[in-house]
């Protein structure tokens, strides 16, 4: 296992410095600094291979590492690893792929792959073997759970475990949109066996997939902060119950909630759109049960350490561990950035802020923040447990996750800013031609390039601390545990919150209803389609 | 289940807040007739160029009172790229794309839609604050997204013509 985790964990760094050298120049490039060959095609090129490396291969591949090092610790063993090996290795050419055809020029059309912009052939291909080789895990995980039952009848699994299953379940679930997308509209478009396309099903499909991915994004990190995070300070899971509640929820109301990422999109009516937006403010509620759990969890390890008075346990807690701190810091962030989720999500109020540098500001505060730094520091204590050697550096370990959150504010809140005064997301630069409504954003694209500096220094020192520890890390004579945390009260036997088998039915259900009619809507309109185009 | 007293008023206060949210939502939407542009209609985008609803681009006045303005969002330009309008009076966009999609902007109001080949988008504002806008595409459509730009010019009906 621990090969097999090190492979996919390392494969997301790799991916994650190539990305982040990308985002380093965009930041820049907005604010219209002139960086020496900065051309509109490289910065559409760059747009597009950060998207990709971070939104699909950096997260994919660490939460598949993540995952199996948490099966392996819980049920004593990895059921399939031929099939988990077989997998990496399809996720890895697809990755190749697809990364060769975007840094050829020939795939600028962002990790949202819109048609009838159109590919090369081969970032589809590359895009669909990603998604296969991660159903191998989605499987993997399933069996082992499936195996580990069969032995434990009626024991209910670590919430650690319990959260990757519907990790995994919400994958298996959402990847089937993204895959008809890709499979039977875009491959055989892109090859020219097919002429036109019809742009709202695509997009209908990706939204199908592109907003639970978010999730995919946060589980494990919730996995994280709920399984680990309180033994990490040394206190205990305030409530195992409501923990199970929250996987559960995100679950069942993950998917069907995409069409707000389309509520100004034509050829959609706006009922179904109300419906999406209603259960998407659903969703929000895990994230606030959330929010109290961790911070109890957290509570109880400060005042263990001896902390007392009202606020006293937080100082007491263990800042100076790299995988404490970027946890903290990942969830400060998240609980002040989640809030813009609810703008996003209001219906009306969507369209101030759709398509705005609002939204890339959201997202990095959420993925980029939320998910990226708690990864982050699970790599710092994975690495010593999977390599068996000492964390090198560990002073830029400890300062890593400072930084990306101080230039994360810098980058965030001036994109929230620019967002609000109507300025576009992914624009090589925004001066339209000295307009005065746009010179009014320049210096926050300035504050924007600011904060990307000090985001790359942070990830400079990421990837120094993991390249120094597998070079020159201290060999340890044993390897460092891995200890989960112990509820405060463990459940004797299995819950109305362990019955996957009825809640996976349930999100099915509500994916029917809430997209059954608008797709039927779509198919029965006529449909012109459009021909590829190709404009970079 | 047994919940902590204090973790049961926080998921108490978490519903009633998203309930005020989602009634706020819902009672914009029913009540005011609030909704993002969501306008069912198709078209050829290989033909649209000279489709009857799009042959002639521009401005037109309708018999209502209201102004309709005809534009297409190609790569990359609005056509018309400058487009004059009075304040005050309901205006209706209708746009359609012979390419990719783009997304059309009015930097300032309340102006933000898809626009996507093979379908007709349609907006209805009104710009009450007479000025010069900035219109934009937020939708990436190539190496040129970020000149694809036009102005909006709201004219006071008093002061103008």
């Amino acid at each position: 296992m621990r090969k097999l985790a090190l492979a996919h964990v390392l494969v997301s760094v790799a991916a994650f410095g190539l990305a982040a050298m990308m985002a380093v120049m965009q930041a820049m490039s907005r604010a219209d600094l002139q960086l020496p060959a900065r051309t509109a095609d490289l910065y559409y090129l760059s747009v597009t291979a950060h998207g990709v490396l971070m939104g699909l291969v950096f997260t994919t591949f660490f939460i598949i590492g993540f995952g199996y090092v948490i099966v392996e610790k819980v049920t004593g063993r990895i059921v399939g690893k031929g099939l988990a090996w077989a997998g990496f290795w399809v996720a890895l050419a697809g990755t190749l792929l697809a990364t060769v055809a975007i840094l050829s020029g020939r795939a600028s059309v962002l990790y949202t792959f819109y048609p009838p912009m159109k590919a090369h052939p081969a970032f589809y291909i590359g895009a669909a073997l990603l998604v296969v080789g991660s159903w191998a895990w989605a499987i993997v995980t399933l069996r082992s759970f499936h195996e580990w039952r069969k032995e434990n009848p009626g024991r209910p699994a670590h919430v650690g475990l319990h959260g990757m299953v519907a990790t995994a379940w919400l994958w298996l679930l959402c990847t089937l949109g993204v895959a008809v997308e890709v499979v039977v509209l875009l491959i055989p478009w892109s090859l020219g066996w097919v002429e036109r396309i019809d742009p709202v099903l695509a997009r209908t499909l990706f939204w199908y997939f592109g907003h639970p991915v978010v999730y995919f994004w946060l589980l494990p990190a919730y996995v994280a902060w709920y399984a680990l995070l309180p033994r990490v300070a040394g206190g205990k899971l305030f409530s195992d119950k409501l923990t199970r509640m929250v996987f559960v929820l995100f679950l069942i109301l993950s998917t069907p909630v995409g069409l707000h990422h389309q509520f100004v999109d034509p050829g959609i009516a706006s009922q179904w759109k109300l419906f999406h937006a209603i259960l998407t403010f659903g969703i929000l509620f895990p994230s606030m049960v959330t929010a109290f759990t961790v911070i109890a969890s957290l509570e109880l390890g400060g005042r263990a350490r001896g902390g007392r008075g009202l606020f006293g346990w937080i100082f007491r807690l263990p800042w100076g561990d790299p995988l404490f701190a970027a946890i903290a810091l990942a969830m400060l962030t998240f609980a002040t950035g989640g809030w813009g989720g609810a703008v996003n999500a209001a219906y009306g109020m969507n369209a101030m802020v759709h398509n705005t540098a609002w939204v890339q500001g959201h997202f990095h505060m959420t993925v980029g923040t939320a998910s990226a730094l708690t990864f982050m520091g699970l790599t710092y204590w994975l690495l010593p447990r999977l390599t068996g050697r000492e964390l090198k550096f560990l002073p830029f370990a400890q300062v890593q996750p400072w930084l990306w959150f101080v230039g994360m504010c810098f980058f965030s809140i001036a994109n929230h800013v620019t967002g609000l005064m109507g300025m576009p997301r992914r624009v090589y630069e925004a001066s339209y031609g000295g307009a005065e409504q746009a010179q009014a954003w320049a210096p926050w694209t300035a504050v924007s390039a600011a904060g990307g500096v000090i985001l790359f220094v942070s990830a400079s020192c990421f990837g120094l601390v993991v390249v120094g520890t597998l070079l020159w890390g201290r060999r340890l004579s044993e390897l460092p545990p891995i200890e989960l945390a112990e509820p405060l009260e463990a459940p004797a036997e299995e819950g109305l919150f362990d019955r996957f088998g009825t809640w996976v039915t349930v999100a099915v259900v509500l994916v029917v209803i809430a997209y059954a009619i608008p797709l039927y809507q779509l198919l029965t309109l006529p449909r012109f389609g459009a021909p590829p185009q190709v404009p970079f | 289940m047994k919940v902590d007293p204090y973790e049961k008023a926080w998921m108490v206060a978490a519903v009633v807040l998203l309930t005020v949210f989602v009634a706020t939502v819902v009672v914009s939407a029913t009540a005011q007739g609030l909704h993002p542009p969501s306008h069912v209609e198709t078209i050829d985008p290989v033909t649209c160029r000279s489709d009857p609803r799009f042959a002639e681009l521009g401005v037109f006045d309708l018999e209502d009172g209201s102004v309709e303005v005809v534009m297409l969002a190609q790569v990359w330009a609005f056509l018309p790229g400058e487009v004059h309008v009075p304040a005050g009076v309901p205006v209706v966009f209708r746009m359609t794309s012979p390419d990719v999609i783009h997304g059309v902007q009015v930097v300032g109001t309340n102006v933000n839609a898809t626009v996507i080949p093979g379908y007709v988008t349609e907006v209805v504002t009104t710009f009450e604050r007479p000025g010069e806008y900035l219109i934009l595409c937020n939708e990436y459509c190539g190496t040129g997204h970020h000149v694809m730009s036009g102005k909006l010019i709201v004219e006071d009906e008093e002061a103008g013509s």
